[in-house]
């Protein structure tokens, strides 16, 4: 990426520096927290890299089905490693789908190993589980060199559009005319539902609810098809997913493995939106984060949810403090700043006075305090009336403000937000908006300077004081950031650390709790 | 002004019957596909029908705006709407509604009866999240919902439902294999007819795509909601149903 200039905010650099110590304070129980626990899909993950997929006829996948054999054997405590080598070397194989199939006949039982025996069979797992990796590292290589041969898109920012129909073969021909048309990045948009089960779909689907399953073949079939337009269009388009939900462990191994590009992958979002048990979705996140850092996947964080939910104006700096903590998280899980998609959105009403110039505000904030993340800027939906000619103003002036503040990911706006899932020619007008705007506007970020003592400068420091003060309001907690949670800090949701879904699938590590992956992931962070 | 009944589109001129439509042909832009305009332009009663612009999008698709006068008219007096029974609210009115006339925030305890794991219905409903573009109910400030999820027993709603003191019983039925969706909506109706006196009892919605909403008297429940309801729509309703009942209030003071 060539340097440019970006614009910037003359923010005091002591304040910034208080906003992330408070940010690392606040992050930092819940890190050693997801250190101590672990979970069935975070296990089922490791299962996942030793290279155990496919499913049972009746769709239970494998890893599902030996995991849940493993538990009601020796526990969740332990981690599935130990018991699972163990297993197989007493029976002198390697074969992870035969032990499966034995597990859930009654014909193997599952002991934790001890002495000799744990070392052998931590050896063995380490083994098979290191393989997994080094499969995620030759997808990185292979990124590296497609993206070196075919080439980053030619303008900033980068183009995002969405297909979501449901059925992957539709998907598919879509996708790739998006990417014809203009789309630098694809996002698959998951079946609503998802999120909330417990198990990763097996296979190519094509039933989905507003949207398509993520599974290991949807995820083949897509990335393969936008490889042979990529070579077509002499550009690497990037293919984005989501890892979110009980499932995110899984999900995000399943996109290191099939070279995914981009992941939604944001901290909170499971707690706060989707009621998933706070400790599970903290453990779940730092895997699954420890996994996009080592496969060089970019995350896309999820502030926008909380002004879609709550008074773009008034939570303004609710989204600086995620992008705060997701950072945090982020780089402790050794993501590196590149890799750090923070997002935000342009959602407050239109009807408010300047609210063009606080939209700025807002977006150069973030954009100063993240000099070296690509930032992902999303477009109005709370405000999209159906009036499509309206809807296609403001999102001019969204595209208008992406490039101003020198925005890196461009979600593109639809005019028909609201009304219909986009049509053909919805996603060709919706280019044409930021082709227009990108070209007219051209580096014009470079002469964005606004006035120091000017609104955009008061405003964005205003938001970065409140965001201070939230910070401190979290800490005042006893237990900091999990209260919180708890007590509704967030907006409306109150999210206590005893409820919520997925507890179940909670476990505190065991002394000798044993999971290569894990380990590997660590040696990574910490390096 | 009131009183006429026909009446055409209104460009510039009254009577002038001019319209403005687009639409894309799955043909490549040429001679040929701006004629296909036209005649289907004509077809939807647009004549003269003028192509202002066409664009070719990729090689096998155009892009069409078209204007012209259309020769339909529009009687007023033969318009038939079906009447919504209750007036869509915001989420804004919605809370505003609960919090003057019931003076307490309205409980609703939500949950997919019986061996139906298909929570996409409940959690479109009432997931903060929502449901296309529009916020669950979890998003209405004077809305206390209680989502238990999945494979809830009977036994066990109704149990929550009085430890909550529910105003309103959401329940989605997605599964209909041997008519599943029926059979358990009318076992939770029945026990809760059971387990509380009538003027208590909490109303009863179920929802699901293979439903129909005449069918709410048959099954023993308020109300029904089909394919494509919205959060919006059962806010509304809630607001409506829990504010008109008596029985709300009964228990407001009750407690």
């Amino acid at each position: 990426m060539t340097k440019r200039l970006r614009p910037r905010l003359d923010l005091d650099p002591q304040t910034v520096k208080r906003a992330r110590a408070l940010a690392r304070e606040a992050g930092r129980p819940i890190v050693k927290l997801a250190r101590q626990h672990t979970t069935v899909s975070v296990e089922r993950a490791t299962l996942r890299l030793a290279g155990l997929a496919g499913a049972e006829p009746d769709g239970t996948p494998l890893v599902n089905r030996l995991l849940d054999a493993v538990r009601s054997d020796v526990g969740l405590e332990h981690g599935v490693c130990l018991p699972v080598w163990d297993a197989l070397s007493r029976q002198d194989t390697s074969d992870l789908q035969w032990l499966s199939s034995a597990a859930a006949a009654g014909e193997v039982r599952f002991r934790i190993p001890e002495g000799r025996d744990a070392t052998r069979a931590k050896t063995a797992a380490r083994r098979s589980v290191g393989a997994g990796l080094r499969r995620i590292d030759s997808r990185r290589r292979e990124r590296e060199r497609l993206v070196k041969r075919l080439g980053d898109p030619r303008q900033k920012p980068w183009i995002y559009l969405i297909v979501a129909t449901g059925d992957i073969y539709e998907d598919i021909p879509q996708a790739q005319a998006a990417a014809r048309e203009g789309a630098d990045i694809i996002a698959v948009i998951r079946s609503t539902g998802q999120s909330l089960l417990d198990f990763v779909p097996e296979g190519a689907t094509r039933e989905g609810f507003a949207g398509t399953y993520a599974t290991q073949e949807n995820f083949r079939l897509m990335r393969a098809a936008l490889d042979a337009t990529s070579r077509e269009l002499r550009r690497y388009v990037r293919l984005t997913n989501y890892a979110s939900g009980l499932c995110m462990p899984e999900i995000a191994t399943l996109a290191g493995l099939e070279r995914l590009d981009m992941m939604l992958n944001d901290s909170m979002y499971g707690i706060l939106f989707r009621d998933i048990n706070p400790i599970r979705t903290f453990v779940d996140q730092r895997f699954s984060r420890q996994v996009h850092a080592r496969a060089g996947i970019i995350i896309n964080t999820g502030e926008d949810n909380y002004l879609t939910t709550a008074d773009a104006v008034e939570a303004a700096h609710t989204v600086t403090v995620s992008q705060l903590l997701n950072e945090f998280f982020a780089r402790e899980a050794g993501l590196e700043n590149w890799q750090l998609g923070l997002g935000h959105a342009f959602e407050i009403d239109p009807a408010v006075p300047d609210s063009f110039r606080l939209e700025l505000a807002h977006a150069l904030l973030a954009r100063t305090l993240f000099p070296d993340a690509p930032l992902k800027w999303m477009p109005p939906t709370r405000h999209m009336t159906g009036d499509v000619f309206r809807g296609y103003l403001l999102d001019g002036f969204f595209n208008l403000a992406g490039v101003l503040t020198d925005q890196d990911i461009l979600l593109v706006g639809m005019m028909t937000e609201a009304v219909v899932t986009p049509w053909l020619s919805d996603r060709d007008l919706a280019l044409q908006n930021v082709r227009y705007v990108v070209n007219a506007a051209g580096s014009l970020a470079e002469d964005f300077v606004p006035r120091p003592d000017g609104f955009i400068a008061q405003r964005s420091k205003q938001v970065l004081t409140e965001s201070i003060d939230l910070l401190d309001q979290i800490l005042e907690h006893d237990n900091g950031l999990l209260d919180a949670i708890a007590d509704g800090t967030f907006g409306l949701m109150k999210r206590p650390a005893d409820a919520g879904r997925g507890l179940e699938g909670v476990a505190q590590k065991a002394r000798d709790y044993y999971n290569p992956a894990t380990d590997l992931l660590d040696e990574d962070s910490a390096g | 002004m009131s009183d006429k009944t026909i009446v055409r589109p209104y460009g510039d001129m009254t009577g002038d019957g001019m319209v403005q439509v687009s639409f894309t042909l799955p043909l490549p832009h040429d001679k040929r596909a701006e004629g296909a305009a036209v005649q289907l332009a004509n077809k939807m009663g647009i004549d003269p029908a003028l192509v202002a612009h066409a664009r070719a999008m990729g090689a096998n698709y155009t892009f069409f705006v078209v204007y012209g006068r259309v020769n339909h008219l529009v009687d007023v007096a033969r318009v038939d709407v079906v009447e919504r029974d209750f007036p869509l609210l915001t989420s804004k009115e919605v809370n505003l509604a609960i919090k003057k006339k019931l003076l307490r925030r309205l409980v609703v305890v939500g949950a997919c009866i019986g061996t139906d794991a298909h929570t996409v219905g409940i959690d479109a409903i009432l997931n903060i999240k929502g449901f296309a573009g529009e916020k669950g109910l979890e998003y209405y400030r004077e809305l206390k919902v209680v989502n238990l999820g999945a494979q809830v027993s009977v036994p066990q709603l109704v149990a929550r439902a009085k430890l909550e003191r529910a105003d309103a019983i959401l329940v989605s039925q997605v599964v209909t294999q041997r008519d599943a969706h029926i059979l358990n909506t009318k076992e939770m109706s029945a026990a809760f007819k059971e387990a509380y006196p009538a003027a208590e009892r909490p109303l009863l919605i179920v929802g699901g795509p293979r439903f129909e909403e005449r069918q709410a008297a048959d099954l023993g429940v308020d109300r029904v909601f089909t394919r494509g309801s919205t959060p919006a729509e059962v806010a509304s309703y809630l607001v409506h149903a829990c504010t008109r009942e008596k029985s709300a209030a009964t228990r407001k003071a009750n407690t």
